[in-house]
C-alpha cells in the first residue's frame, strides 16, 4: 500500500477497483440509487471510476411513497450529474392497490421494490446490478460477496456461495441471471459520513435535524421513523453515531418484524 | 504512515469446528461494546421465542439456518473497535464443508487467530484452517487455546495442547506471536486478565491484538500497474488500472508486457483533477505521449526493471472444486488482470491440506481440498511476481466453465 493513503482513500480505491471491473465485465449494467447517504456516495464513485461520467444508466426504484425532499434532490442531482436515469415503478401493482406501508411489510417491499426491479430489469436485459449496502448494515449483508450471483428466481443462494479470492471479481455461469455488485461492503456507517464531508457530497436534507428530529436512514415514507436528534452538520452526525448504541436501521420497521422478513425480503431478491 | 487509529485492521478468525470461534467473536464483541444494545436484545428475543439459551455465538450466527444447526455456514465480516484500534473481524466457518468460504475470508485478512478447544486439541480443521495460513501467506497469527474452563483451567492442558501445536506449525512454517490460555464463554483472558490462571502472566487477547503490524508498503518497489480497461470519453484515450506496487511521475518511461511497446506518460489522471505521481494502491488513469497499442491485460512495468514473462507458471495451487483437475485439461488463469488459457502440464508434491501427507509425489490429478506444486502451460505469456514481494501479480485463480476451481501462489527462486 501507498505511504501517503489514508483509510478513506483506501476504502475509495477499492470500490473504484470493484467499479471498473464490474463495468468491464458486464455491458448491460446498472447502478439502484435509493437517492439515500449511501448510493449518493456509491454515484460519486461512479463518476470518479470513470473520469466524471457514468457510462451505464442509474436506476431509482420509485414506490410512489417517498418524501417529497427525495424526489427533489434525484431530480437536481440527475441533471447536474449528467445521469442516465431510469425510474422503475410497479404501475400494475399500484392499480391493484398495492400501498406502500400497508399489509404485512412484506408484500409491499416486494411488490412495489423488488418486483419493479425485476421487471425494470427484463425490459433493459441488465446482466449485473450495482448496489450500495453495506456489511455493518445487518448481519445477513455481512455474508455478502462483492460480486454475487443471482438465480433465475432473483434468489440468493446464500448457503452456496461461490468463493471470491483477493481481488479475483468473478462473474459465474449458469444459473445465474445476474450478478449483484457490492462497492460498498467494507464501509462503515462512519465511513460513508466521513467520505461525504470530505467529498463535499450533497446530501438530502432529511438526514440533518430539524425541529430536534433527524432521520437516520431513510426508507419509504410510512416505514422510516426518524430519531432524535439535534445533529445539524455532517460533524455532529458523525459524533452522534460514534456514541449510538442503537443501530442505523433501528426506525425501519421492515427490519424488525417477525425476526427474518428481512432474511426472506434478500433471499427473494430484495436489496 | 497509514493512521492506526482510522484504519481496520482485517483479522480471521479460524480453527475447528466447535471449539469456540463464533463464541469468542461475539463475546469480543460484547467486552468491547462494539455491540448495540439493540442487537443484542434482538438475539436474546429470538432465543427466548425458539426456547434456546442465548449464546454469544449467535450474535455472529446471523442466518437462519445457522442458528438452527448451530454451524457457521459462510465468512462474516464485522466491524468491532478497542481504543487503540478499529478492527473487522472476519469470521471463517470451522466445517471442513465450507472451506472454501474460510478461504474466501482468510484472503481478505492481514493477520489470524487461530483457535483450538483445550480438552480436544488439534484436530483435522485446525490443522487444515493454519496449513491454508501459511500458504496465504498470513504471518501474524495469534494462537488461543479456549474452553479452558472446561479442563479446570489446568496449566497441564495449556501446556500439552501449546507443545503439540508448536511441533505442527513449526513443519508449516508458522510461528505464532501469542500463545493464549482463554475461556470465551466465561470472559477469561478475553478483555480481562483472568482470575482463574495465575500461571499466565502473558497478554491477553486484545492486548496482544494490538501487537499485529500493519502491512507493508510496496511504494518502494518496482512500478507496476496491470491495466484493467480503456476508456476513451472527451476524445482522449484513458488507459485505466490500479497501480500493484511502486510510484509512477508524469514524464516516466514505462514497457506495457508482454507486447513490450513502451511509451512516456504524458498525464496521470483522476475525475477533475492531474496528478504528478501516484503510488501503489492508486486507481489512476494514465494517456501517454506516443499512441501504441495496450489491452486490458497488459502490464505497465518501469522500463529499467522489469517482472518476468513466462509461458510456464509454477505455482502452490489449492483446489476448491468437486470435481477433480486433471493433467491437460484447459483452464483459465486470472491473475490481476490477466486472463490466459493454461493447462496443467504436471502434478507434484499432492499432500491432504489437514494430514500434510503426501498423497503422490507425481500425480496427474487433484481433488478438492488437496495442495500440489502444479505446472502449468499458458497459451500466452504470463507476467509474474514472488507472491512475497509483489502480491498482487504473486496470486492467481483458476477458472473452468465460469466458476473458481482453484487458488494459487507464486514462489520464484
Amino acid at each position: 500500500m501507498s505511504n501517503n493513503m489514508n483509510h478513506l482513500d483506501e476504502l475509495e480505491n477499492k470500490s473504484v477497483y470493484i467499479i471498473r471491473e464490474a463495468y468491464n465485465q458486464f455491458k448491460k449494467i446498472a447502478v439502484l440509487w435509493s437517492i439515500g447517504k449511501d448510493s449518493t456516495t456509491l454515484i460519486q464513485l461512479c463518476r470518479k471510476s470513470f473520469f466524471g461520467h457514468i457510462p451505464f444508466p442509474v436506476i431509482h426504484i420509485d414506490t410512489g411513497a417517498k418524501f417529497e425532499e427525495m424526489y427533489e434532490f434525484r431530480d437536481k442531482y440527475a441533471k447536474e450529474w449528467k445521469l442516465n436515469l431510469i425510474i422503475a415503478m410497479n404501475k400494475e401493482a399500484m392499480a391493484r392497490g398495492v400501498k406502500c406501508g400497508e399489509g404485512d411489510g412484506f408484500t409491499c417491499c416486494n411488490e412495489l421494490k423488488t418486483n419493479a426491479l425485476k421487471q425494470c430489469m427484463a425490459k433493459h436485459d441488465f446482466k449485473a446490478l450495482i448496489l450500495g449496502i453495506r456489511r455493518d448494515e445487518h448481519g445477513i449483508r455481512a455474508k455478502e460477496r462483492v460480486f454475487s450471483p443471482r438465480d433465475q428466481k432473483f434468489n440468493w443462494d446464500y448457503k452456496n456461495q461461490p468463493p471470491e479470492l483477493w481481488n479475483q471479481y468473478r462473474s459465474i455461469s449458469d444459473d445465474q441471471t445476474h450478478v449483484r455488485i457490492h462497492p460498498l461492503l467494507h464501509w462503515t456507517e462512519v465511513d460513508v459520513w466521513k467520505y461525504i464531508k470530505r467529498e463535499n457530497l450533497p446530501i438530502n436534507k432529511l438526514y440533518f435535524a430539524k425541529n430536534g428530529l433527524r432521520y437516520r436512514s431513510l426508507g419509504c415514507k410510512p416505514n422510516t421513523k426518524p430519531i432524535k436528534s439535534d445533529a445539524d452538520t455532517v460533524d455532529k452526525i458523525i459524533e452522534e453515531i460514534k456514541k449510538s448504541k442503537s443501530s442505523e436501521r433501528a426506525g425501519r420497521s421492515q427490519d424488525k418484524e417477525a425476526a427474518y422478513v428481512m432474511q426472506r425480503l434478500r433471499k427473494l431478491g430484495y436489496m | 504512515m497509514r493512521n492506526q487509529k482510522e484504519s481496520k485492521f482485517k483479522i480471521v478468525f479460524v480453527g475447528h469446528v466447535d471449539h469456540g470461534k463464533s463464541t469468542l467473536i461475539g463475546r469480543l464483541l460484547c467486552d468491547t461494546k462494539s455491540i448495540t444494545e439493540e442487537k443484542i436484545s434482538e438475539v436474546k428475543t429470538i432465543c427466548k421465542q425458539q426456547g434456546k439459551q442465548f449464546e454469544y455465538a449467535y450474535l455472529m450466527d446471523h442466518m437462519i439456518e445457522e442458528r438452527d444447526q448451530n454451524i457457521t455456514i459462510d465468512t462474516a465480516q464485522i466491524f468491532f473497535k478497542t481504543d487503540a484500534r478499529e478492527y473487522v473481524i472476519i469470521d471463517a466457518p470451522g466445517h471442513v464443508e465450507f472451506t472454501k468460504n474460510m478461504i474466501t475470508g482468510a484472503s481478505q485478512a492481514e493477520a489470524a487467530i487461530l483457535i483450538v478447544d483445550a480438552n480436544e486439541g488439534i484436530q483435522e480443521q485446525t490443522k487444515r484452517h493454519a496449513k491454508f495460513l501459511s500458504l496465504l501467506g498470513l504471518e501474524q497469527v495469534i494462537v488461543v487455546i479456549n474452553k479452558m474452563d472446561k479442563v479446570k483451567y489446568k496449566e497441564e492442558n495449556y501446556i500439552k495442547v501449546k507443545k503439540e501445536l508448536l511441533e505442527f506449525l513449526k513443519k508449516i512454517k508458522i510461528t505464532p506471536t501469542f500463545i493464549i490460555p482463554i475461556s470465551a464463554f466465561k470472559g477469561d483472558n478475553i478483555a480481562k486478565k483472568s482470575d482463574n490462571m495465575d500461571w499466565y502472566e502473558d497478554k491477553t487477547v486484545l492486548e496482544a491484538l494490538e501487537t499485529f503490524k500493519e502491512t507493508k508498503n510496496l511504494s518502494n518497489k518496482p512500478f507496476r500497474m496491470p491495466i484493467q480497461d480503456l476508456y476513451k470519453f472527451d476524445e482522449i484515450r484513458i488507459i485505466a488500472g490500479q497501480i500493484a506496487s511502486g510510484t509512477i511521475k508524469k514524464g516516466d518511461e514505462v514497457t506495457f508486457l508482454p507486447k513490450g511497446n513502451k511509451s512516456s506518460i504524458k498525464t496521470i489522471e483522476k475525475m477533475n483533477q492531474q496528478l504528478e505521481s501516484a503510488s501503489a494502491g492508486e486507481n489512476i488513469g494514465i494517456t501517454l505521449i506516443d499512441p501504441i497499442f495496450v489491452d486490458r491485460g497488459d502490464i505497465a512495468t518501469q522500463s529499467d526493471n522489469k517482472p518476468k514473462s513466462t509461458d510456464e507458471v509454477v505455482g502452490n495451487l489449492f483446489w476448491m472444486s468437486k470435481e477433480p483437475l486433471s493433467i491437460k485439461e484447459n483452464l483459465t488463469l486470472q491473475c490481476a488482470t490477466q486472463e490466459i488459457g493454461v493447462f496443467a502440464e504436471s502434478i507434484t508434491n499432492r499432500i491432504n491440506s489437514s494430514s500434510l501427507k503426501i498423497i503422490e509425489d507425481k500425480s496427474n490429478e487433484l481433488k478438492e481440498m488437496e495442495i500440489a506444486t502444479v505446472k502449468l502451460k499458458a497459451d500466452n505469456p504470463v507476467i509474474i511476481e514472488d507472491f512475497n514481494n509483489i502480491p498482487e501479480l504473486g496470486r492467481f485463480i483458476l477458472i473452468r466453465n465460469g466458476a473458481v476451481v482453484a487458488g494459487g501462489i507464486i514462489t520464484l527462486n
